[in-house]
């Protein structure tokens, strides 16, 4: 397969040409860098910017060629195509201990032989540091991550938080200019989870480091990222702070991949500059969009509802748009909310959300019970393709 | 393009040293055998004569298939050749009936029993093979410990001949190669997930079923790979024969050492070789695969 | 051992008396003084002395010993760098045939090794005039070709197993290539190379039939002697040198048995401190 009959598929999010941007602004560019295996097109020409100092996460599904870019930024993968320039320096033919880059591994890739003190060491005595630097720079490094205590101990000595913390220290200790974090919580049970996003988080923060992430977990990304790239298939769908990808995803498959959603098909009806109204098979009522979208009246859209933006009730709201009937077919008790699913007269099942803010409320929503749902003038978003 | 050819040059230098090893010290000298078996032998330092002459702007190539018409002649040789592949199979089956329950006895152990277990059936053949065939001439001769003890005990008057017979090449080929056949199958019945046979057994499978549909088949890879291992060799064992078996028993290995050492007749020990080398191709090409194969799954 | 059952039990016993039962009655017989092996007479160190004084065995013990030890360096870091070519390299042309050639060894018949090893060093001689004289060197190429497939099969599965990982964090933190297999990938994979080290010189110290095939008339191998005796009948002296050969052997696996199971346990306990 040629790249260069690929160049314009997909949705790649480019610079914009006119805005003045800054080295940092720059820092790491991602110029229509294209990995093939043989035949399989890993990655897709993509093209990224990345700032100084933020943390960036390459999200996507395994195999959506998030993991190839990062080895490529590592320079365990050579680009295909395309250019990586670091600080306005091109560094595809750098060889992976040319960089100025380090990766904490997603198994961490601690060396088994040596202690913790002597897997931090290891990345500095390459450089020839004097020993006294290299212990200075070693205990600094063990305070920042409170392992002071463990140096002396080996890896497997460790517990996997443990672990973690040496492996990103060792990835750290050199000042790199750019930081890859490969699943960074992969190998941890759920609940130390939680505490290492923001416990990393907060260190990448307070040394400024600029870091880009790959992960499968979206709550990962929206936790520890500034900005999140959603990859699939090779090429980037959507990039973004994680509430613009959340509230205004550009595609079904953005909207669709991050968090749940509703999606109502129909066709544009009328299209003024203050409001877009909508005729849905899967609505009784026409779907009212409070804003002005660029589109035609006729034109095929989808309209993307979260669950909880979705309200529900027994007697039917006093509004003329956004409203469906249906009975509840599904509750899903989640302790701090409920998600309901209401089977529509269409046939379609809508997703609700509901927050339990009540405690033992008598007049609860059960099976079989019939019931309206409706929505905000501002509470979906039109996806035009 | 410069970095590019010593990229190339650096991963070539890597494998130069051990394939240029096999190519000269492995590979040529079949070919070498190969070209032999098709001349004659004669009285002349080396013991035959040439294949290929250039003399008067001619290449004349004498190809001699007196020795493989030999083979086929005597029945010496077809008696051999056959007696060694029966040999070499009931000891395979042998080895596969006792190695196979010590292997899964070993498997479905914990920790440092398994170890220790694992250790005392390797250990044997780190220690010299020619010493533990040796020991067994103790133990089968007409005056050694079995016979010793069964007339003392009066089962027999006087002793049975054991040494010198079939029988003492069987415990030879087994007690030798016993360890190779446990070990594969060990490395690939201590992968075999227990929750399968949890889930087999929860399906109502009995026990003797679930060995049958579940553990049996999943083993193949290790079945495979022992029984060549045990196979192969025992089709060309000579010490343990020469040792064990006495001037009855005929296998091709002692063949080929008698030709080529007592008859010096080393085109005919060369189209022995051959011959044996193209019996055992399929059972060689079998290991490899399951060799191979291993290898790919691990990397 | 909960879950093995009676029947396992019972052929792991009888496994094992099968193994050892031989090797303890040699060893128990080459404390008798008598010269006729089947009647035991009294309790004597008499054949350790003989076999002891006996000139061509000792020198073919060293011989042998002297071998086993070159055979086996060899051999390690020949098959050392085919494991790597095989397990690093990636696809290249010929990686079959590459793989086949460094795994036959390990099932050919040793009569077919021995002959065609023979009639490679024959025909050399009759081309460029080398190896003059057949003897401890074309022993050693011999020994070395058949240990290297098992050095290579040792390594390789260690390789195998290694996290590829670690050598890229190595890369990543600043170290080259070479660097990373000197401080990254060789003391991961030293345990095997000791292992690999150790068959091959035990397969060295054992080989009859290749020896017998290259050897000329001035190098003996103790295994030669061995077969010579023995195809003659019983000899307490052989039963002294076997015994020697394996308590040397029994003593340092169990050696070593005992430190790496020292060493697992002293790890355990570590681990257990640092649950969280």
């Amino acid at each position: 397969m040629n790249t260069a009959e690929n160049h314009n598929v997909g949705k790649t999010v480019s610079a914009n040409p006119d805005q003045i941007l800054n080295a940092d602004e720059e820092y790491l560019t991602i110029r229509k860098v294209s990995k093939q295996f043989g035949d399989f097109t890993a990655v897709n020409s993509v093209d990224l910017t990345i700032k100084k100092g933020e943390i960036f996460a390459l999200l996507g599904a395994s195999g959506c060629g998030k993991s190839t870019l990062l080895r490529m930024l590592a320079g365990f993968e050579t680009p295909t195509s395309g250019d990586i320039i670091l600080q306005g320096e091109r560094i595809n033919d750098h060889e992976p201990f040319e960089r100025p880059i380090n990766m904490m591994f997603q198994s961490y890739a601690l060396f088994p032989h040596m202690t913790v003190e002597q897997n931090l060491a290891f990345g500095l005595k390459q450089d020839k540091l004097d020993k006294s630097q290299i212990a200075e720079k070693v205990t600094n490094m063990l305070n920042l991550v409170q392992m002071q205590h463990l140096r002396k101990r080996r890896p497997h000595q460790l517990s996997g938080g443990q672990q973690q913390r040496v492996a990103l220290a060792r990835s750290l200790i050199k000042s790199p200019k750019l930081l890859l974090l490969d699943e960074p919580m992969g190998a941890l049970d759920k609940k130390l989870r939680a505490r290492m996003q923001l416990e990393i988080a907060n260190i990448i923060d307070s040394l400024g480091v600029t870091c880009v992430m790959v992960t499968h977990d979206q709550e990962e990304a929206m936790t520890m990222a500034d900005r999140i790239a959603i990859m699939d298939a090779g090429e980037i769908c959507q990039v973004g702070t994680p509430s613009e990808i959340y509230e205004q995803p550009n595609s079904q498959f953005t909207a669709e991949f991050i968090g749940s959603v509703n999606i109502l098909k129909g066709a544009v009806k009328d299209d003024e500059p203050s409001y877009v109204t909508i005729t849905s098979d899967d609505c009784e009522t026409e779907i009212y969009i409070g804003h002005g979208i660029t589109c035609f009246v006729g034109q095929e859209v989808a309209v993307a509802l979260r669950p909880e933006k979705i309200s529900i009730s027994k007697t039917k709201p006093d509004q003329q748009y956004n409203c469906i009937s249906g009975v509840v077919k599904d509750i899903a008790y989640f302790g701090s909310h409920s998600v309901y699913h209401v089977r529509t007269p269409s046939g379609k099942t809508i997703s609700v959300t509901e927050m339990n803010d009540i405690r033992w409320a008598g007049d609860r929503l059960t099976w079989d019970d019939p019931v309206w749902v409706y929505w905000d003038d501002n509470a979906s978003v039109v996806l035009t393709e | 393009m410069k970095d590019f050819q010593w990229r190339r040059f650096k991963k070539w230098w890597l494998i130069f040293p051990p394939y240029a090893w096999l190519i000269l010290f492995f590979a040529v000298p079949f070919l070498i055998i190969l070209k032999i078996s098709f001349s004659e032998a004669a009285i002349a330092q080396p013991p035959y004569t040439a294949i290929f002459e250039y003399a008067n702007e001619k290449l004349v190539i004498n190809l001699n298939f007196g020795n493989y018409l030999w083979l086929f002649t005597d029945t010496l040789y077809l008696n051999a050749y056959l007696s060694s592949l029966k040999i070499a199979a009931i000891s395979t089956t042998l080895c596969l009936a006792i190695g196979y329950p010590i292997a899964y006895g070993i498997a479905r152990m914990q920790g440092s029993i398994q170890n220790l277990c694992l250790m005392l059936i390797i250990l044997p053949s780190w220690t010299s093979f020619l010493i533990r065939i040796y020991a067994w001439m103790g133990i089968l001769r007409n005056n050694g410990i079995i016979n010793n003890v069964l007339i003392s005990l009066g089962f027999v008057d006087e002793p049975i001949r054991l040494l010198n017979t079939e029988f003492a090449v069987y415990i030879g080929i087994v007690y030798t190669y016993l360890p190779f056949m446990v070990l594969p199958l060990y490395a690939n019945l201590v992968k075999l997930d227990s929750r399968l046979l949890e889930a087999s057994a929860d399906l109502g499978a009995g026990p003797i079923r679930s060995f049958f549909s579940i553990t049996l088949p999943l083993s193949r890879g290790g079945i495979i790979a022992g029984s060549m291992l045990v196979f192969i060799p025992a089709v060309g064992e000579f010490v343990i024969p020469e040792l064990l078996g006495g001037a009855e028993i005929l296998m091709i290995g002692k063949v080929l050492w008698g030709e080529f050492f007592g008859n010096r007749d080393w085109p005919v020990a060369s189209a022995v070789a051959t011959i044996m080398l193209l019996l055992l191709l399929i059972p060689i090409a079998l290991f490899h695969r399951y060799q191979f194969r291993e290898l790919e799954e691990k990397s | 051992m909960a879950n093995v059952s009676k029947f396992t039990k019972i052929v792991l016993g009888f496994g094992f008396f099968f193994l050892y039962a031989p090797m303890l009655v040699l060893i128990i017989y080459s404390f008798n003084s008598s010269e006729r092996v089947n009647i035991w007479a009294d309790f004597s160190f008499k054949w350790y002395v003989e076999l002891f004084r006996d000139d061509a065995i000792m020198s073919a013990v060293w011989v042998s010993l002297k071998l086993a030890f070159f055979s086996a360096s060899a051999a390690v870091i020949l098959g050392t760098l085919a494991a790597l070519v095989l397990a690093r390299a990636g696809k290249f042309t010929g990686k079959t045939v590459f793989g086949s050639l460094v795994t036959a060894p390990l099932v050919m018949p040793e009569v077919i090794t021995g002959l065609s090893l023979l009639l490679l060093f024959v025909a050399m001689v009759n081309s460029f005039g080398w190896p003059q004289e057949r003897g401890f060197l074309t022993i050693w190429i011999a020994h070395v070709t058949f240990c290297m497939a098992y050095v290579t099969v040792v390594v390789s599965s260690r390789l195998a197993e290694m996290d590829r990982s670690l050598e890229e964090a190595a890369m990543d933190l600043g170290a080259n290539k070479i660097k990373t297999f000197i401080f990254i990938t060789l003391p991961i994979i030293l345990p095997a190379l000791v292992s690999g080290w150790l068959l091959a010189f035990t397969l060295s110290l054992d080989d009859l039939v290749i020896a017998s095939f290259v050897s000329g008339p001035s190098s003996t191998t103790l295994p030669m002697i061995v077969f010579s005796s023995v195809r003659l009948g019983l000899s307490p002296k052989i039963n002294a040198l076997a015994t020697i050969m394996i308590l040397t052997v029994l003593t340092a696996a169990f050696a070593a048995y005992y430190i790496s199971s020292r060493e697992e346990r002293t790890r355990r306990q570590g681990e257990l401190i640092n649950e969280d």
